[in-house]
């Protein structure tokens, strides 16, 4: 592998494994918090992928679909919780995978309804079609840099919101004792309906930049949220740094991974996984 | 070590210590339980009792410190391994198997000290010695005639009474025995303290325990712990003259009672 | 002797099982001959999750896995022997959920339900990425297992009749073998980690061996399934690991109230028929599942197991109120 090459790859990581951040930071934060196992968590990224198709369609730019879509996405978020998790919060798990698997099947079938079951492709905003050439026959695509760039404001606004505000100061308070919060006088519902609509968008955002690289499909939230519970497994339920570590770890992994050992390249993102289970079985940054 | 001095000594525990972050909860505890004797762990809330009957048990490793059981250092030992070699114990909150009978809840108890796994196709209400076994232990606990009582309607003192039925039936030879008496009425522990006075003659008993009347009333040697260490230890007559408990409790009496 | 109902009942539903074939309604046999695949499935999906308390998502992996193994092990234009590949292929699946297990089972809660399912997507990704798997077309088993011993042919599978019945016989003996399984000592170890595993660890039990245990053993069932429906349909796709597949036979156990062997039965025949019903409605019958399945655990606390015994208990306020 040549100089030109490993860069790309490098960058190719990189990218995936922000994306994927930005998917699993939320899934962890519902786990963290709310005690919840949420395997709807895939389509809120399908929804935002097709959120963005069908917005960018109607307004012809990405920029305004995404602008839309993300409250879209908050207030659909926040409708969720309202009308359904918030009943989830003192069932047990198998109850909780129930409900969320039966969300599945509702999300694709209205999904099927309204869009069809087509392939669909977005089109990269023209401001940033261009590519970088690396060398005489590789370049490496501005918009990939791009989604780049935005995960990585996002991890640090995130970082920003859970470090030094007031929401984020009940976020780890209620992370670790939620009578004490409500001692405090807080009130837990608000917090819980914030971080899951928080979470919602974040998934549905990845699935908004991601659409115009990976296109539109059906069922293409499923092998994210496959691979995100990989990624809380690892990180350690309840942990966002450590998610943002193991998504970048997965990203590294499953890039790599397809172009030297083409023929293992789905299962690679697994062997980590259950590495680290022999090492770690609570993830690697378990809280305590 | 004190079992050279103490032939009967089933249980030493010798300088154990366990850190939770900064905090020392038990800090070089020194413990001798012997076949015969009961001793009884005293201390206000967080003074570490609990602390101490987890490591014994297997449920809390030490930071440091070792356990010998018979001579043997049985320091890492899981909880499971523990009662395998004869450490049984009871918990502060009832933990049986509220759906099953009682009869089932102490022949789970027999059953686990002669395991067959693979003997898959063999009836387990059909091997007369793990019934014979659990029904001996019910009698002795005094449980006779509720054997076939699904264990989660019986009521608290009974309930702290299959606990210890479960305990017997793992033949265990030291009994670590948390609050047996918490939230019975007088007449159920006046039934438990005699429970625990027949036991005591064939084994050694553990009781950690907020009643003082019961405690003095059956206890052969008393430990009394505060802030995780260990103030005093001896003959009930020793520890209602020391000073320094009567300094720390036995003018607030009240306190064991919270 | 007294007369035992329950078990007149079963034999009951066993003789109306085995008259399906004479009605000579082909497609209704076929379909119940699939059905009976996914209550095999389902009874070994409940040893985990309705007797030993493990909510695995990850079950289809097994039986995939022993689909995938008869048409590996099976030569191209020939039958291989029943007698062969029945037990090969189950033990792959077995072997294949004691190597998971030794992972999985380091974890509780939460993280196994997501490990499970990490795990099967695994396995997933070796058939449908590999070339061993045929990628995501999958692979034919052109001819049937043959039974044949020494010249002797007992019974033929490719006979539709002769398969039905072989597969109900199946059906039986995975049945009877578990019910006896949880009878033994075994298996009320297995109860009692359910109810309560720590007790279970300070009484002596390496709670951890009995779970890899049933673990493998579910695995292994689970593969009976697997085998049987590679021989029902002549075909095996890496659709057959998916995590639907999974979930699909979870709700079969829910649905039939878990930990109830005769219950998953039923839930798999509740789920075929609700699966067939919704379809002739609609090719979106997806939608009417999702939508009662969320129904369903809303409006329902405690589950569906819940429902006989909430019946029951409204039958008896009306009668007896106190």
């Amino acid at each position: 592998m040549d100089f030109a090459s490993f860069l790309i790859q490098t960058l190719n990581s990189l990218q995936y494994g922000l994306l994927l951040f930005l998917v699993a930071s939320g899934l962890t934060l519902v786990f963290g918090i709310m005690g919840i196992i949420n395997l709807a968590h895939g389509s809120f990224y399908m929804i935002g992928a097709y959120l963005a198709f069908v917005l960018a369609s109607l307004t012809g730019n990405l920029f305004a679909a995404i602008a839309l879509g993300i409250p879209l996405a908050l207030l659909f978020g926040a409708f969720l919780e309202w009308a359904l998790f918030s009943h989830l919060y003192k069932r047990d798990h198998l109850e909780q995978v129930l409900l969320t698997y039966g969300l599945i099947l509702i999300f694709e079938e209205v999904r099927s309804l309204l869009v069809g079951d087509e392939v669909h492709g977005v089109d990269i905003p023209a401001v940033f079609s261009a590519s970088i050439q690396l060398s005489d026959v590789l370049s490496y695509p501005v918009y990939r840099l791009v989604i780049s760039a935005v995960c990585i404001v996002l991890a640090v606004a995130l970082y920003f919101v859970i470090q030094r505000t007031r929401l984020g100061m009940m976020i780890r308070a209620g992370n670790h004792d939620r009578v004490m919060v409500e001692a405090l006088g807080i009130n837990i519902n608000m917090i819980y309906r914030v971080v899951f609509a928080l979470g919602v968008a974040l998934a549905a955002l990845a699935g908004m930049l991601a659409a115009p690289i990976s296109s539109v499909f059906p069922n293409m939230g499923s092998h994210v949220l496959i691979i995100s519970f990989v990624i809380v497994v690892i990180g350690g339920i309840g942990s966002v740094w450590g998610a943002l570590v193991a998504a970048l770890v997965i990203g590294f992994a499953d890039t790599f991974g397809k172009v030297l050992v083409p023929e293992l390249s789905g299962m690679v993102v697994y062997l980590v996984m259950a590495a680290v289970l022999l090492w770690r079985p609570e993830g690697i940054f378990k809280k305590g | 070590m004190t079992d050279s001095r103490n032939p009967e000594a089933l249980l030493v525990a010798d300088k154990i210590t366990r850190r939770f972050g900064g905090l020392l909860a038990n800090q070089d505890v020194c413990l001798t339980l012997a076949r015969g004797q009961l001793h009884a762990l005293l201390g206000p809330n967080g003074a570490g009792k609990s602390t101490c009957i987890n490591m014994l048990s297997g449920d809390l490793p030490p930071s440091s410190g070792r356990i010998l059981f018979q001579g043997r250092d049985i320091s890492g030992l899981t909880a499971a391994q523990r009662s395998l070699v004869g450490i049984g114990r009871s918990y502060q909150r009832t933990n049986i198997f509220p759906k099953f009978t009682v009869l089932e809840n102490v022949r789970l108890a027999a059953q686990s000290r002669r395991q067959q796994p693979w003997r898959i196709f063999s009836n387990a209400m059909r091997q007369q010695w793990m019934l014979d076994k659990a029904r001996a232990a019910i009698d002795e606990a005094g449980l006779g005639g509720r054997a076939e009582r699904i264990a989660g309607v019986l009521s608290h003192g009974e309930q702290r009474q299959l606990e210890i039925a479960m305990v017997l039936a793992t033949d265990a030879q030291v009994l670590l025995l948390d609050e047996p008496l918490a939230g019975m009425g007088s007449e159920e522990s006046a039934k438990m303290v005699e429970l625990l006075k027949r036991l005591r003659q064939t084994r050694a008993i553990l009781l950690v325990e907020h009643d003082m009347d019961a405690v003095f009333a059956v206890a052969d040697v008393i430990t009394v712990m505060v802030n995780g260490q260990v103030l005093e230890s001896g003959p009930p007559a020793q520890i209602r003259a020391s000073i320094a408990v009567q300094e720390a409790y036995l003018g607030q009496e009240d306190s064991f009672h919270v | 002797m007294k007369l035992d109902t329950s078990l007149v009942l079963k034999l009951l539903a066993l003789a109306g099982l085995a008259c399906v074939p004479l009605a000579g309604a082909d497609f209704y046999t076929e379909l119940i001959a699939k059905t009976l695949v996914m209550a095999i499935f389902a009874m070994s999906l409940d040893l985990l999750v309705g007797f030993t308390g493990l909510v695995s998502f990850g079950h289809a992996a097994y039986f995939g896995i022993a689909a995938y193994a008869v048409a590996l092990l099976s030569p191209k234009y020939e039958a291989a022997s029943l007698w062969l590949v029945l037990p090969a292929s189950v033990g792959l699946a077995a072997l294949a959920a004691l190597v998971v297990g030794l992972f999985v089972l380091r974890t509780k809660g939460i993280y196994f339900i997501m490990v499970t399912l990490a795990f099967a997507q695994m396995f997933f990704y070796v058939f449908h990425d590999t070339p061993l798997g045929g990628g995501s077309d999958g692979l034919y088993l052109n001819v049937k297992p043959t039974a044949e011993i020494a010249g002797f042919l007992p019974f033929d599978l490719d006979q539709p009749t002769h398969l039905y019945y072989f597969i109900l016989a199946m059906l039986v003996l995975v049945y009877a073998f578990l019910a006896r399984v949880l009878q033994s000592p075994f298996g009320r170890v297995l109860v009692g980690i359910k109810s309560n595993e720590h007790r279970m660890q300070s009484l002596g039990y390496v709670t951890f061996r009995y779970k890899l245990a049933a673990f493998a053993l579910a695995g292994g069932l689970g593969g009976v399934a697997g085998f049987l429906y590679s021989v029902v349909f002549g075909f095996v796709t890496p659709e057959l690991l998916s995590w639907h597949q999974s979930g699909n036979v979870l709700l079969m156990v829910i649905l039939g109230g878990m930990g109830n062997l005769v219950g998953a039965v039923a839930g798999a025949f509740a789920f075929v028929a609700m699966q067939e019903v919704f379809s002739m409605w609609t090719k979106h019958w997806q939608l009417a599942m999702g939508l009662m399945i969320v129904a369903a655990v809303l409006f329902m606390p405690g589950g569906l197991s819940a429902v006989p015994g909430r019946i029951k208990r409204a039958l008896q306020g009306g009668s007896a109120h106190d």
